[in-house]
């Protein structure tokens, strides 16, 4: 797995591709931590190069929306999911609380 | 049918997936079918080994995929601690987001990925996971 990111005017970008799944799942939450860590709570994660995730990926998704969301100080969109992955978060209830934008520019503009 | 048999880390979970990914194409599986498949056994592996095994070294899952003319069945053995899936409580789907838990997702996810499920545990011979899934049933 891949991940990088990038600071823009009203929020923070995340790439990742590759697959997300228990071995590099403590790469993105690693990613995801850096940010909250320094007070940056909008972020968007670009998830179009995205093959693979499984559960280890939710449970890092999740654990930064809480961060992000509390106080209503910001919080994480996903853009560009491709559709295996669209299916697992409709799966585990994950569409409820993530908003899921077509494309990069769409999330990054919800800002 | 094949059988492979894997040491218990995570970073052979990919190869464990390749694995079953090629046993359900070569069963006639779509893309989509192929993908649960993976996702199904991924989340199984990831259970043994976090949970099974926790994090002891040496531990082994032995994988076998056999085609059935439905569909394909893939079968996890382990020789870790077993456990009762009865007792694990399903995950709460519609929680706020302050309560939302992931324990219990993965086994959750199995369930609604794969048609059958079958856990059997026997003093000796290890844990026994058989997950069956039918070809062509759209979820």
């Amino acid at each position: 797995m891949n991940i990088t990111t990038k600071s823009l005017k009203h929020c923070d970008l995340v790439s990742a591709s590759g697959r997300i799944d228990s071995a590099t799942a403590p790469q993105l939450a690693q990613a995801l931590d850096a940010l909250t860590k320094s007070n940056k709570f909008k972020i968007v994660l670009d998830m179009s190069g995205v093959e693979y995730m499984s559960s280890a990926g939710l449970r890092a998704l999740l654990t930064t929306q809480r961060q992000c969301r509390r106080y209503n100080r910001g919080e994480v969109v996903l853009a560009a999911v491709p559709q295996n992955i669209k299916e697992t978060l409709e799966l585990a209830g994950f569409t409820d609380i993530f908003k899921i934008y077509d494309d990069v520019v769409s999330a990054v503009g919800s800002f | 049918m094949r059988t492979q048999l894997f040491l218990a880390d995570f970073s052979n979970l990919q190869q464990m997936r390749e694995f079953v990914a090629q046993a359900a194409r070569d069963a006639g599986f779509d893309e989509q079918e192929t993908y649960a498949v993976q996702l199904a056994t991924d989340e199984a592996a990831s259970n043994i080994i976090e949970h099974a095994y926790r994090g002891q070294e040496g531990g082994q899952i032995e994988i076998t995929c056999q085609a059935r003319s439905d569909g394909l069945v893939v079968i996890l053995r382990d020789h870790g601690r077993s456990f009762d899936p009865q007792r694990v409580r399903p995950p709460n789907l519609k929680a706020k987001l302050s309560r939302r838990s992931i324990g219990g997702l993965g086994l959750y996810m199995i369930y609604h990925l794969m048609d059958e499920v079958q856990y059997q545990t026997e003093p000796g011979a290890g844990n026994v996971l058989t997950l069956f899934k039918r070809r062509g049933v759209q979820e």
